[in-house]
């Protein structure tokens, strides 16, 4: 399915958004979420930005004081997840001007239509940042 | 009135921010306001209340499933902003098994068929996230309607969609294939064929044989594409179609080759390399190539390119290790690289180099490194040097007496916590190979005399491997006195029970071969004349009587206490051990002073002590897991009855024990219907007691015992073994057999080897429960059997009256299908033909709401028709499949 779930967390190791692609309970959520935080944020900058985690891996990036990590299966291109990390950030960049973590906290569901926009099935589907935000701005102009 | 004063989102967040403690009792203070609030009837106060509900949901981990109805409300109302609060709550919230998930069945086909754009977006992204089989299935001619929807975005994700619909119906196919291999021609919106690349690189993935007829598609979309999302996907599309067919491979790797030396991107580049490493790996030049990226990546500063370089050796390991030996220096320095990930993918290419000729040096590095890692990389690396060496019934080691010493150097390694893979090596490979027994015992022995080990409990499997091996291979050892009192030393308090036990029958036989060669030297030396001499007894561990008191008063001092101890297994062999010495000592005693009786009496002690040394020194060897297997079933018993369904139950589970080995020694009457195998030459005389009684045995059960004709010719001295030895000629024949270099200095020694029985079975792969009925429902639609799919096309369209006059058409062509599918299944029937039709009629009734109208479904016909005759050049027809795949067009 390629990507299984986006979390942005913040230093202090709380989730800021969550998004899964495949079925989990809460309490596998927290789980999997508390082990992800541990081990990624404890890594240091000269380290890679690639974690093993039982079946898949995760790919991490942080921004200031975000972290954002992706579940990925292990035949996924980490590169290219990369590159998918940064273009969400400077979609949302562009969205808020200067994003920053209370950004997303206070506007999580736009944060989602922006993923929802770019992931589906967790197959990315949109990488042009102005067709991610035209059905944004179209929303705001409904609502 | 209740939205008056209620708490909005912001608030919440807000409020949320200012709690440093006590986030809990904020929390179900909310979900308390929420739990009120999203029971009004007015929308504005439900939709706020369940937003802040999913928030709670996915930032605090609230349930929220008790909501579930209310979110479909949400979702029912007319306000935008509204409706999508309910939407955001479905798709966060629900899966397949919601109880109310199709109530929201007909709200969903409302808002697909919307004018608003935003609206059909929400509902086709809710049905990619908790689609199941019915919404699925009811919903699939609306998503084929919108897959030709002439708004860019909406068509996007129609086809987004369309990958769900496939996975939980697979009957959807027949529907929309052709839509979706049609977008990909579309090559003017670049977003179209991103998103429809996307979902067959998923189908591709689970079963990329159906989608090798579109391999011309994908190759027009690899060279034209200046996209490197849809390049990437592509490139997986032919990772995985590839090795089906060579002559695609021929055809790809060229631009493949191209695409690696001219892009800029890293993503690509990288991906480039993967596919010819994975799939073009035949392609010798392409793979120099690659090696040569791969190079540029390995001296990169940022270290996610050395990880992806280090992993893209690994992957080109197993079929050209010169891409490895030639970084060698590099991986070898990358394991101490300050990144953990980097250093555990440069051990696993390490161990991927490893051969018999390197084994020595690579080890000697690897120890090195554990020595000064920090303790979980330090066991990580002891674990694959473990796991390496052993693999394969240690087929890479030459020289045991290095590895055995380099087992011991290991245990004494300050971090190492693979006790019990060490001690199972040890004891495996000391039955195993006869020649390294006296290294065994003399790294045992080193092991077992450092009182310090006693205190690390990870040691203590090691410590009674240890004891184990003195024990049985007594005979080795310089000193058994020494033994003795290492075995009996007060710290040995520190062990576990179990350990201690086999301690104590370590010492026990010890104590049985000191007075064994005691008494035998006494005897040789009063009958010198007949120039009697134990081999086993050399000249350094001659035993004096004032040892053998020594030792008897040892056993006094430290057994003698344990004789009260709590646990059994040492209280009985407590017990044992001071019986021995109170029936010897008597005896002994008068031997040890001399007197005129002496002769007498010392010949009755020796009749004792041999009798238990006998019984000691008998081989133990590995046996056979098959063993049991081999033992032919006697007539009238019948063993499928009742317990066919037991070996379903246990089959998995029994296979995994890692009980290769069980301890049987040939004078076991119980275990002589195992087979024992090992080097005749060593097996000593068995005690006649042992063998009449397992002659009688045998002549009684004779029936349970391989056939043993031909053995007795061969084996004369061994008339009353177990026939299973039988065996062993060929397999003495197979094993040693030089397969040895001819520059190896020291012949590696032999290594008793089991038949199949000692690797694990190799379990026979279950052949995934993949999606049968969606790989044959794709292969119908792209090689023939059109009419049927034009047919269920139709049908998923039109009105009823049209779909009676095809109702019979459509049965048979149904039940040729069923023939197929039974056909390539060999036997399996998995899609009867009345689930086949019930499935149809279901639908049938679930398109009663769909009015489409002539119009539609003619434009649709039309758009097939038009479809079929460009096919039709393509596609070879229907009953070639097998053997042509790939459309000549390409090749």
């Amino acid at each position: 399915m390629g990507i299984r779930f986006i979390l942005m967390v913040n230093k202090q190791g709380q989730t800021r958004l969550a998004q899964y692609y495949e079925w989990l309970t809460l309490e596998e959520r927290r789980a999997l979420e508390g082990d992800i935080v541990r081990k990624c944020l404890a890594r240091n900058e000269q380290q890679c930005s690639f974690v093993e985690h039982s079946n898949y891996k995760i790919v991490y990036r942080r921004y200031a004081s975000l972290f954002f990590l992706v579940g990925v299966d292990n035949d996924e291109n980490e590169l290219a997840i990369l590159e998918f990390i940064h273009l969400l950030v400077e979609t949302m960049d562009r969205h808020f001007g200067n994003v920053c973590e209370l950004d997303i906290m206070f506007h999580l569901e736009k944060a989602h239509f922006m993923l929802e926009e770019m992931v589906m099935n967790g197959c990315i589907v949109e990488t042009s940042k102005s067709n991610i935000l035209s059905p944004i701005q179209l929303m705001e102009k409904t609502s | 009135m209740d939205s008056l004063f209620q708490r909005s989102l912001d608030d919440i967040i807000k409020g949320l921010r200012h709690q440093q403690a006590g986030e809990s009792a904020f929390v179900s203070k909310v979900l308390e306001e929420v739990r009120r609030e999203i029971k009004s009837t007015d929308s504005h106060t439900k939709s706020t209340a369940l937003q802040k509900l999913t928030y709670l949901h996915s930032i605090c981990f609230v349930d929220m499933s008790w909501a579930a109805f209310h979110a479909i409300e949400c979702i029912s109302y007319p306000n935008f902003t509204h409706k999508k609060v309910g939407y955001l709550a479905i798709s966060q919230s629900f899966q397949e098994s919601t109880p109310v998930i199709l109530l929201i069945s007909n709200q969903l086909r409302k808002d697909l068929k919307s004018n608003v754009e935003v609206e059909v977006s929400l509902a086709l992204e809710c049905l990619s996230r908790i689609g199941n089989l019915d919404l699925c299935r009811d919903l699939t001619p609306e998503v084929f309607t919108l897959m030709a929807s002439s708004r860019i975005p909406v068509r996007k994700k129609a086809i987004g969609v369309v990958l769900r619909l496939f996975g939980k119906y697979p009957d959807a196919v027949r529907v929309c294939f052709k839509r979706l291999v049609e977008s990909l021609e579309s090559s003017d919106s670049p977003p179209i064929v991103s998103a429809v690349i996307g979902v067959f690189c998923e189908l591709a993935s689970k079963d990329p044989k159906a989608y090798l007829p579109l391999a011309p598609e994908f190759y027009k979309i690899l060279v034209d594409s200046r996209n490197n999302w849809v390049l990437i996907k592509v490139l997986k599309i032919f990772t995985k179609l590839a090795p089906l067919e060579p002559r695609l491979a021929k055809k790809i790797v060229e631009p493949i080759c191209e695409l690696m030396s001219k892009t800029g991107a890293k993503s690509l580049m990288f991906e480039c390399i993967r596919t010819i490493l994975t799939s073009l790996a035949e392609h010798e030049s392409a793979v120099k190539l690659a090696a040569g990226r791969i190079n540029e990546l390995l001296i990169d500063e940022d270290p996610n390119l050395r990880y992806l370089g280090l992993h893209a050796l690994a992957i080109v390991a197993p079929k050209h290790i010169w891409a490895v030996l030639e970084n060698k220096e590099f991986v070898i320095k990358s394991l101490s690289d300050p990144d953990p990930n980097i250093k555990l993918e440069s051990l696993r290419l390490v161990m991927e180099m490893v051969s018999e000729s390197n084994v020595v040096e690579i080890c000697r590095v690897l120890v090195n490194y554990a020595t000064k890692s920090e303790p979980e990389f330090c066991n990580v690396i002891l674990g694959s040097i473990l796991s390496t060496c052993s693999n394969n019934v240690y087929e890479i080691i030459v020289d045991f007496d290095w590895y055995v010493s380099l087992l011991g150097e290991m245990s004494r390694i300050q971090h190492c916590q693979k006790g019990e893979e060490i001690e199972n090596q040890l004891i495996d490979i000391g039955m195993r190979v006869q020649d390294v027994r006296p290294e065994l015992v003399r790294v045992g022995r080193d092991l077992l005399m450092d009182p310090a080990l006693l205190g690390n409990p990870f040691l203590h499997r090691i410590l009674s491997a240890a004891a184990w091996l003195c024990g049985e291979y007594v005979e080795f050892i310089r000193n058994p006195v020494e033994l003795m009192e290492s075995l009996l030393q007060p710290r040995t308090s520190l062990l576990p029970p179990s350990v201690r036990a086999v301690y104590l029958e370590s010492a026990f036989k010890a104590l049985v071969f000191c007075l064994h060669s005691y008494l035998k030297s006494a005897t040789s030396s009063d009958h010198s004349a007949l120039g009697l001499s134990d081999p086993g007894v050399s000249k350094e561990n001659h035993i004096t009587p004032d040892s053998v008191l020594h030792l008897l008063n040892l056993i006094d001092m430290a057994v003698g206490p344990l004789s009260g101890s709590y646990d059994v297994e040492i209280q009985e062999r407590a017990r044992n051990i001071l019986g021995f010495t109170e029936l010897i000592k008597p005896v002994l005693s008068d031997s040890l002073h001399p007197q005129d009786e002496r002769h007498k009496q010392q010949v009755e002690a020796s009749k004792m002590v041999r009798l238990l040394h006998d019984t000691f020194s008998d081989e133990l060897g590995p046996v056979s897991m098959s063993a049991q297997g081999r033992v032919p079933v006697p007539d009238g018993l019948v063993l499928h009855e009742n317990l066919a369904d037991l070996e379903a139950v246990c089959g998995s589970s029994l296979p995994a024990s890692s009980a290769t080995i069980s301890f049987e020694g040939s004078h076991n009457v119980e275990g002589a219907t195992s087979i024992f195998i090992s080097d005749q030459k060593e097996e000593s005389e068995p005690s006649s007691e042992s063998t009449s009684l397992l002659a009688e045995h045998r002549k009684r059960h004779g029936l349970y015992y391989l056939p043993s004709e031909k053995n007795t010719e061969h084996h004369e001295a061994n008339n009353d073994y177990p026939p299973a030895n039988e065996l062993k000629s060929e397999l003495a024949e197979q094993s040693f057999l030089p397969k040895r270099k001819s520059k190896q200095v020291k012949a590696r020694p032999v290594v008793v080897k089991l038949d199949e029985g000692d690797v694990l079975p190799i379990s026979s792969k279950i052949p995934q429960a993949k999606d049968d009925s969606l790989s044959e429902a794709v292969r119908d639609v792209l090689l023939g059997n059109e009419a049927d799919a034009d047919t269920l096309t139709q049908k998923a369209a039109a009105d009823s009256v049209i779909r009676k006059k095809g109702k019979e058409k459509l049965n048979a062509k149904e039940q040729e299908d069923d023939l197929d599918h039974m056909d390539s299944q060999s036997g399996t029937v998995q899609n009867p033909v009345k689930e086949r039709s019930k499935r149809s009629s279901r639908k049938q009734n679930a398109d009663e709401g769909d009015h489409g109208g002539d119009k539609g479904k003619q434009k649709r016909r039309h758009r097939h028709g038009k479809h079929r005759t460009r096919e039709g050049v393509q596609n070879p027809p229907a009953n070639v499949i097998s053997q042509t795949p790939v459309p000549d067009l390409l090749l």
